[in-house]
This record gives structure tokens, C-alpha cells and sequence, in this order.
């Protein structure tokens, strides 16, 4: 029998709401369902959320009565901030987030490199916006219980998992004992350590490094803006690495590495915890500033990956697929892309649109962007938690030298994350003119924003299904690209088209866009119409329903529109 | 090509300037010293490749 603690979780900043168990006893019959999500955390609930908004039903399962405990991710990348807005929840997460874009590297009490990430006037969101897990999980939680086609079950533990042929039968602890869940699709969200993927006994690849690190949010007043913090070999803690985030509420995050030898059970000690705090305070010159913790855990850097999502029918998602250390806000980061890709790709297979090659495609695309962020991650880790003798040596060294000399500076850079492009994706279109383009997202990359008027941006109107960017003037799309486009959708595509550059709306088009500066057709790319350019009417950008682009045309026709779609949805 | 080669002279000079520097630094600091030495005059070859050749000749014979 599941017994998840009925009391709410511990926090000075966030009540917790303990939700009733559903109990098998209190529902009907089940049938087999399309999809089981286990776990509810942020992979879990954005692949739910994807999931309805393209019409599948799902059931998520979450072990404990209430989210999760402490603040633990606390920021949000822009592209994961556009994620989230395409679920519905990002204007709540902006309400109460807190935006930035710059970093501050310390060493002897000076600043030896400011990071500036960049903030294009098109973008509607920063390069980073803070905010504790709880009011993300909340607001999505929110979001699931409001959306008819999501069975959302608290207090509901995974125990077993059975594959059987062509689905799975799922044994669910529950405060009343156990049930059984058929399903033809399981979706391993359970998290860094996924008891589903230790039961299939598979082994992630990749490096784990030695290194601890304490994490710790407390209550304070600090006169700070908000901006990351590093502060590496301080004389307090010789050799090691601090870093500093403001968050929501009065809250800031406080990470510390530990002395090679230390135990977590001896970090978070209350005294250790204290004295370590104080230390850190008096160093930046606020000792005696009262504060209070509100919650501290213990972390290693990790950078593993399962080389494979998908086994048979369970198909594992963020933490659960791969361990990804937090130095460039990795993990859940990478979960919102990994679910998001998810969503969509596990949606039209349920629904026949595509073959199981497109899941392949899914797997290939993720897991090619869990390595690429492993590599890249794996040179921040190196560098804050150095994991031999010869690589603390190079730091040290160039820690010695950022005091006068600046070439060696950029290495301080924080790589964030940033979004995988699928540059080589199977659903790349290999019969467009992507390489004709001067400029503008090219095959595989994420969509770049654009500002169309106050509070009003491209990627509002994007989403939902394949979209359709189509630059003209003219007062209606050509007949044999309507046709085209209805035909794909006779056969259950959802393709939404946005005409480009026309002030009257244009026939055929769901939406037009003015674009009455031209900045949209600038920002992709397109040629100015005119009479030395006269392709640049026609000119197209098909993006997938995760908006990255899969085809772009200087001049669009009706076989291009066709075979670009039948390329994405591989039978 | 020729590769730029120090004169005995020159060389004589870095001999005596290094051994100095060494002893300024100290028995605790002489690695850190020495790897920012590298990271200088990596920084100066600007050639990560002919850098490479030369951490693979300090290796020889240690």
C-alpha cells in the first residue's frame, strides 16, 4: 500500500496544497487508455498539455499528494518561456518571474567578466526569467486540471510496468492498494532517478563528476538586481566555487561546492549550513543581515544520457532520459524541449498521422540534443568543479591571469542553454530551397520571434499543428497551394496558414499578417518584392508543431507544400 | 619553412629568466606559475595545433 505524506511539505514563501488520492474505488471500469504519463513534473505535465492541445487523451500519474519540494529549477530560458506560452501558462510565470540577462564572474574581489546575453527587441521574453519550481508546477498543474482530455491522479505510484504486445500494463500503488492500467503508450517522466528505468535495467552513458555542491534558498534582503552571481576560490572556501541567483519573493539561491572529503549529511548540518551562509554574506559585505533558510539540498554534477528514448512502448522524457549538470540551467530547460517534442511527435503517431518512425525521429532528435548539450555543458562543469588535478590546475591558472589578462576571460562564459537546431532531421524537407536562403531560421532551427506590435508577437499566433508562413501581397494564395493545404488536412494534418505582407486579409490564409515595416520577412529571410525580385512573392515557411522549421521556399508550390509534409510525417 | 629558433644568446637569456622566475615563485606556486607561463605563450603562438606538438615534446622522455 502507497502512503504519500499528507502533510504539506515545509516552505516560508510557498503553501502547499495537499490534493486528495484518486482511488480506483471511486471510478469506473477503465479501458486501456492512449497514453500514461508517470510523473508529474515539468516533463510529465508539458507532454500532457502537448498531448490535448493535438487531441489526445492522456491519464498523469503523480506518487505524492502535493508538488514538489523546495525551489529546486529556478530559470527559465527564453525558448522554454516560449514552450510554456504554447501551453498556456507563461503570462502567470512572467506576472510573478523575475527577467535578466546579465552575469558576474568574482575572483579576489573582482569582477574579471560580465556576461551580457543578448536581447533582440524582436523577442517577447528575456534570456532568463526566475522563478521556483512550485509556481511553474502550479500553473501547469493548473493548466492539466482544466483541460478535459487530461486524467490527472495524485498520490498514485508507479510499481511496475509490463510490456506486453503493442502496449503496456501498468501496476499503480495506491493509498488503497494497488490497480492495473493498460496503455498503449507509457511515458517515463519519473524523473533523475526513474524507478522505470532502473526496473529495465538501462544504462545511461556519458561522465559523472565527484564534486558535491550545496543548494540552498533563504529569505533576505539584498540590495542586488537580478543577475547571476559566481564567485570562484573565495577565501572562505578555498579553491571552490559560489554561485548566486535572486528569486521570487525575497528569496536567493546560494550554491556552494563542498571541500573534496565532505559528506552531504555533513553540508546540510544547520550549523555547517550556517556558518558556510554567513561566510559567503560577509564576503559580499552584508554579514549580520538576518536571513532564514527555507530549504537546502546536496547535488553532483552529472552529464549522462540514454543513447535511446523510446523501448518498445515506454519512452523515457527529461531527467528520466538524461542527467544534465545545472551549470547553463540544463535540466528542465531541456525537459520543456524534450517534452514539447514529445508532445507532438507521440500525438500524431496515436493518431496515425505518422508511422512509429516518426517516434525514431523523436529519439534521434533528443538524444542527439541530450549529447550536444553534454559536450557543451561538460566544458562549464570542468571549469566550475574542476574533476582532476590538471584540469584544477588550468583553472587555477586562469583564474590568476583574468586579473590582468582578457583573452583568457571569455572562458568564464556561462554556456546556457540554448535550443537544439535538428539541422539534420529526417523530416527536413531535401527538396526545398533552404540553402537559397541568405538569411532567416534554416532547416531545423528553433523560430525566431517577432515583435509585430506592442504586446503582440509572431509566436502568439503559432502552434497547434503545422504552420504555414506564406509571404504575398497579393489578395489570395494561389489555387493549387489552397488545394494543397486543404488536402492535408482532409487527411487529418492540422495546418494553419498565415498569410505575410498583405494589408487586406488574404483568401485562403486563416490569418494575415501586415508586416507593414517588413520586419517579419527581413528577420526570415525573404527578398524584398520588387521588379528585380519578383520571387519573393510565394516565398513559404513550413514549421513543425514544435515551430522548428522543416521547409522554406523562395517560391512555393503545391508539390513542394506536399512532399515538405509527407517528409515530416514519415507513414 | 624554417621554423623561428631563439639564438644561443636569447636562449641563454630565457634559461636565466626562467630559473629566476621559478625561484620567485616559489616551491608552492611553481606549477601555477608555469601553467600560466603555457597559457601565455599558448595565447602568443595563436596555433593550437603547434601547441599540441609541443605539450606532445614536454611529455617525452620525463
Amino acid at each position: 500500500m502507497h502512503t504519500p505524506s499528507t502533510e504539506a511539505r515545509p516552505s516560508i514563501y510557498y503553501p502547499y496544497e495537499v490534493f486528495q488520492p484518486w482511488l480506483a474505488s471511486a471510478h469506473p471500469e477503465q479501458e486501456r487508455k492512449k497514453v500514461v504519463i508517470v510523473g508529474a513534473g515539468p516533463a510529465g505535465m508539458v507532454t500532457a498539455l502537448e498531448l490535448a492541445r493535438h487531441g489526445v487523451p492522456c491519464v498523469v500519474l503523480a506518487a505524492e499528494l502535493q508538488l514538489s519540494q523546495g525551489s529546486r529549477a529556478i530559470c527559465f530560458t527564453r525558448r522554454s518561456m516560449e514552450i510554456l506560452q504554447q501551453v498556456g501558462v507563461a503570462e502567470r510565470l512572467s506576472a510573478i518571474g523575475l527577467p535578466w540577462r546579465f552575469g558576474n564572474s568574482f575572483y579576489r574581489g573582482q569582477r574579471v567578466f560580465r556576461m551580457e546575453a543578448p536581447h533582440d527587441s524582436d523577442d517577447r521574453f528575456f534570456p532568463i526569467t526566475n522563478v521556483q519550481q512550485q509556481f511553474m508546477e502550479e500553473y501547469l498543474h493548473d493548466a492539466c486540471e482544466a483541460n478535459p482530455l487530461i486524467d490527472f491522479r495524485w498520490g498514485n505510484k508507479v510499481t511496475r510496468v509490463d510490456q506486453q504486445d503493442g502496449h503496456a500494463v501498468l501496476e499503480v500503488d495506491t493509498p488503497e492498494g494497488p490497480y492495473a492500467l493498460e496503455s498503449d503508450w507509457v511515458v517515463a517522466a519519473d524523473g533523475g532517478r526513474s524507478g522505470i528505468r532502473s526496473a529495465m535495467n538501462l544504462q545511461m552513458e556519458g561522465a559523472s563528476y565527484e564534486g558535491f555542491f550545496v543548494i540552498a534558498d533563504i529569505r533576505i534582503d539584498l540590495p542586488h538586481p537580478t543577475e547571476r552571481l559566481a564567485f570562484f576560490d573565495p577565501e572562505w572556501n578555498p579553491g571552490n566555487t559560489i554561485l548566486m541567483h535572486r528569486e521570487p519573493l525575497g528569496i536567493w539561491r546560494v550554491d556552494y561546492q563542498l571541500p573534496p572529503g565532505e559528506t552531504p549529511e555533513e553540508a546540510l548540518r544547520p550549523e555547517s549550513l550556517k556558518a558556510r551562509i554567513d561566510a559567503q554574506l560577509a564576503m559580499i559585505g552584508h554579514a549580520g543581515t538576518p536571513w532564514e533558510m527555507d530549504w537546502s539540498s546536496v547535488y553532483s554534477a552529472r552529464t549522462l544520457t540514454l543513447p535511446e528514448f523510446v523501448h518498445g512502448r515506454v519512452i523515457f522524457t527529461g531527467d528520466a532520459a538524461h542527467l544534465l549538470p545545472i551549470f547553463g540551467v540544463r535540466g528542465a530547460n531541456t525537459a520543456f524541449q524534450d517534452a514539447q517534442s514529445l508532445g507532438w511527435h507521440l500525438a500524431f503517431v496515436v493518431k496515425g498521422l505518422a508511422g512509429q518512425t516518426l517516434l525514431a525521429n523523436h529519439s534521434a532528435e533528443r538524444v542527439g540534443a541530450a549529447r550536444e548539450i553534454i559536450a557543451e555543458s561538460g566544458k562549464s562543469t570542468r571549469f566550475m568543479a574542476p574533476p582532476s588535478r590538471g584540469f584544477r590546475l588550468l583553472r587555477d591558472a586562469v583564474l590568476s591571469l583574468s586579473l590582468t589578462q582578457a583573452f583568457v576571460r571569455p572562458l568564464y562564459h556561462w554556456r546556457a542553454s540554448r535550443p537544439h537546431e535538428y539541422s539534420h532531421s529526417m523530416l527536413n524537407s531535401p527538396r526545398d530551397d533552404n540553402a537559397l536562403f541568405q538569411a532567416g531560421p534554416a532547416h531545423g532551427a528553433p523560430p525566431q520571434n517577432v515583435r509585430l506590435d506592442d504586446d503582440d508577437h509572431l509566436l502568439d499566433h503559432l502552434g497547434g499543428g503545422f504552420d504555414l508562413l506564406y509571404f504575398t501581397h497579393a489578395s489570395a494564395l494561389p489555387e493549387d497551394v489552397q488545394s494543397a493545404v486543404q488536402a492535408a488536412r482532409a487527411r487529418g494534418t492540422p495546418l494553419k496558414v498565415t498569410a505575410v505582407g498583405a494589408a487586406q486579409p488574404v483568401a485562403g490564409a486563416d490569418r494575415t499578417l501586415p508586416d507593414a515595416q517588413g520586419r517579419l520577412r527581413e528577420r526570415y529571410g525573404v527578398p524584398a518584392s520588387d521588379s528585380l525580385h519578383p520571387q519573393a512573392h510565394g516565398a513559404a515557411y513550413l514549421l513543425r508543431p514544435d515551430q522548428h522549421i522543416c521547409a522554406r521556399w523562395l517560391a512555393l508550390d503545391a508539390a513542394g507544400l506536399q512532399a515538405a509534409l509527407a517528409q515530416a510525417l514519415p507513414r | 619553412m624554417t621554423a623561428p629558433a631563439l639564438t644561443i644568446d636569447g636562449l641563454e637569456t630565457v634559461y636565466d629568466a626562467l630559473a629566476t622566475a621559478l625561484d620567485q615563485a616559489g616551491p608552492g606556486k611553481t606549477e601555477l606559475f608555469l601553467v600560466k607561463l603555457a597559457l601565455l605563450q599558448a595565447n602568443a603562438l595563436a596555433d593550437p595545433e603547434l601547441f599540441q606538438q609541443q605539450i606532445a615534446s614536454a611529455l617525452q622522455d620525463l
